[in-house]
């Protein structure tokens, strides 16, 4: 009896001190939140990034991680952000969307940076997307994408179709031909950038003879290629992604079709393809970008010195979008020395003012009203030698499709993705 | 349908036969004989693709290349049944967990030697001409070969002394090892074929893909189809699995399109695993019964 009565009190206990525990722990988080310590003390800025440095996607990521990390200590070494050093918190999502919300989460609430640079997948963006917006934390996307983000909070360095897809398609019809098969990846990027293919080919003048949508799994092509054989299209829009999807490339080479049909592919190279699957299938294919590591205008040979100080002058490829993370570093500390404050409304209002950075594939400025970016576009081509030749360089395009839809700076409460419409 | 159509979906009906072959038969191995669910077996094949584009690269042809890493994949395989394995027999939780995490190491390993992206190698061989269409010579081979890899292995299981112990320790081990058979050092054998079946599996799809660390999580999951659809017997079971799901995969891709393929292919081993919980050797011993 005296047991029983012991062990409740006992457990009585426990529960107070669960109570207890929780309301510390609420009161204590509630005042963490209250302090945001790196963007009103004096000290380093913290600053947050999400990568994905391993698992599928880290063929993406890696360069991506690695820009980053430079893009810091260049800012830092030329004198910081408003006179203070920033300081890097970056994770590594493992090509996995629920850590990208975990880590978002985490940089939000317990690193309290004050700007977060993220995000591979369209999917992953839209996941931690709404978390920055609702911790008002400013968030530079920079990837390739399918285009149409228009959000006062977010900011896109990477290309849009406007900018990707306008210039290869011409340049696939004028060159290759007017029949058309587009191959894309089973997910929402690969949805929306296979109905911008569709629509610049009905522009140019050119028919899709076949729309195909793969699995991110997949890795046997057989049927893909015998329909390319049937139908032998001038031309084959590549929207594939990521590791699996590679082996696309080398068995359409395989099959000898490098002869009756062009690739044209606006993610090609961007997870560093073309080492991956080798010189005899990367030959031929086109790809568009704001950056290629082969350009020898001076900016880049300053970039790549810096690069190669850094990580060595065996560094496997400096891809479009870590330089596109690298320009996103950059346009976010001009804009915060601007103006002359971390506070959010004053960063933003700086970043929309026109802030433009001298970056290594050209200038870049910031589209105020879309948040997206004017940059400038090469075309160019795979080589025999498994690297790439320029074709053509566009030079500051706009991202037309966007500035179209979005106006930020006259309504800023739009929180929304503009697709295209067939 | 036109004959040079027809001829070329054939072909490509039964190069996806061959790819499952190819990925699954090391896997079917150990688990058949021994009972060991490998986790690690994508890993196993990575690794083999990527033995063998690094020799390729260092100037060896690629036949011989593909040999050494399965050789490689062999040793390696010991010495993991060595260390990890043979400590877990019987017990097959315990066993998966392990290989997992051996999974993890050998891509946390592979990605820090090797990094994120590596140098591929071209397909070898040329095309064949058939009407309006191109065959790739190289899958022409590759379909032979899993003929050759099936029949070598049955001959190995079936008509070699070692075999006859293998099955013996594998079916009854305590008889065995009251007979003479040293049981201990036969599984570590047959772990041994089954890791340089994975690490000749990789190699033969070094030239066919892009290799990067995560290149075993694309085949893994077609390889662990296979073998719970075969069921328990390894040769047989890998085989006739190979031939229906590749078959359906591929027939259903070229006639409505790669999504519509894998929904048949998982549609089919969900009735297969409906009606014969054992897999289609299940099928077998029943009639042989």
């Amino acid at each position: 009896m005296r047991n029983e009565s012991f062990s409740h009190w006992r457990s009585g206990i426990g529960r107070v001190g669960i109570a207890t525990t929780a309301v510390v722990l609420f009161f204590g988080l509630s005042a963490c939140q209250a302090a945001q310590p790196s963007s009103t003390t004096k000290g380093p800025i913290s600053v947050g990034s999400i990568d994905d440095v391993s698992g599928g996607l880290s063929s993406i990521g890696q360069p991506k991680a690695d820009a980053a990390k430079l893009a810091i200590k260049d800012i830092n070494s030329n004198g910081g952000v408003l006179g203070r050093q920033l300081k890097l918190v970056a994770y590594d999502a493992q090509s996995d969307n629920t850590k990208y919300i975990q880590y978002a989460n985490q940089l939000a609430q317990q690193d309290h940076v004050a700007v977060v640079e993220a995000g591979i997948t369209s999917a992953a963006r839209e996941a931690i997307r709404p978390i920055l917006d609702s911790a008002q934390i400013p968030y530079f996307y920079s990837q390739l994408y399918e285009g149409g983000v228009c959000d006062a909070n977010v900011f896109a360095t990477g290309m849009v179709p406007s900018q990707q897809l306008a210039p290869m398609i011409p340049y696939a019809t004028k060159h290759y031909g007017k029949t058309f098969t587009i191959l894309a990846a089973d997910y929402n990027f690969g949805h929306s950038e296979a109905v911008w293919a569709a629509k610049y080919i009905k522009q140019n003048g050119g028919t899709v003879v076949k729309t195909e949508f793969l699995s991110l799994d997949q890795t046997d092509f057989g049927s893909s290629i015998n329909n390319l054989q049937r139908d032998k299209p001038s031309v084959v829009v590549s929207l594939l992604v990521g590791g699996n999807q590679m082996s696309f490339y080398k068995q359409f080479a395989a099959a000898g079709l490098s002869g009756t049909s062009h690739i044209i592919s606006p993610t090609f190279g961007d997870g560093q393809e073309q080492l991956a699957i080798g010189a005899k299938a990367t030959e031929g294919i086109v790809v568009a970008n704001l950056y290629l590591q082969e350009r020898t205008a001076a900016a880049n040979s300053a970039f790549l010195k810096q690069w190669y100080a850094a990580y060595g002058k065996s560094y496997p490829y400096v891809t479009p979008s870590a330089v596109a993370v690298w320009n996103s570093w950059h346009l976010w500390a001009a804009g915060v020395n601007k103006a002359g404050s971390l506070d959010r409304a004053k960063v933003l209002a700086a970043l929309q003012s026109g802030i433009s950075y001298d970056g290594p594939g050209g200038k870049v400025t910031i589209n105020g009203a879309s948040h997206h970016v004017v940059q400038n576009v090469v075309v160019a081509e795979g080589t025999a030698e498994g690297n790439f030749r320029v074709l053509e360089v566009d030079n500051q395009v706009a991202p037309a499709f966007e500035e179209s839809k979005c106006n930020l700076i006259k309504s800023p409460t739009t929180n929304t993705q503009y697709i295209p419409s067939n | 349908m036109k004959v040079d159509q027809f001829i070329v979906i054939m072909v490509s009906l039964l190069s996806s036969v061959s790819l499952l072959v190819i990925v699954s038969l090391g896997l079917a191995l150990a688990f058949g004989m021994m009972g060991v669910i490998n986790m690690a077996h994508g890993e196993f094949l990575m690794l083999g693709a990527y033995f063998t584009i690094t020799a390729v690269n260092a100037g060896i042809v690629l036949p011989v290349a593909i040999l050494i890493s399965a050789i490689a994949m062999g040793g390696l395989g010991m010495v993991i049944e060595r260390i990890v394995l043979r400590q877990l027999y019987g017990r097959i939780w315990a066993t998966m967990l392990a290989t997992w995490g051996l999974s993890l190491l050998i891509v946390g390993v592979v990605q820090l030697v090797f990094g994120t992206s590596s140098n591929g190698i071209p397909t070898p061989l040329s095309t064949i001409h058939l009407g309006g269409y191109m065959l790739s010579q190289y899958s022409l081979v590759l379909i032979a070969l899993a003929g050759v890899l099936i029949a070598t292995t049955y001959l190995v299981f079936a008509r070699t002394p070692y075999g006859t112990m293998a099955r013996a320790a594998a079916s009854l081990p305590e008889m065995a090892a009251a007979v003479g058979i040293n049981v201990s050092r036969v599984n570590m054998i047959t772990f041994g074929i089954a890791s340089a079946l994975a690490g000749l599996g990789g190699g033969l799809l070094a030239p066919l893909s892009g290799v990067s660390p995560t290149f075993g999580q694309g085949y893994i999951g077609d390889a662990f189809m296979t073998v719970v659809v075969g069921g328990a017997s390894p040769l047989l079971g890998a085989s006739t699995a190979s031939l229906l799901l590749g078959g359906i995969y591929a027939g259903v891709s070229n006639i409505v399109s790669p999504v519509a393929g894998t929904l048949a292919l998982l549609l089919v081993s969900m009735l297969v695993l409906r009606f014969l919980p054992t897999g289609l050797t299940g099928l077998w011993r029943k009639a042989r019964q």
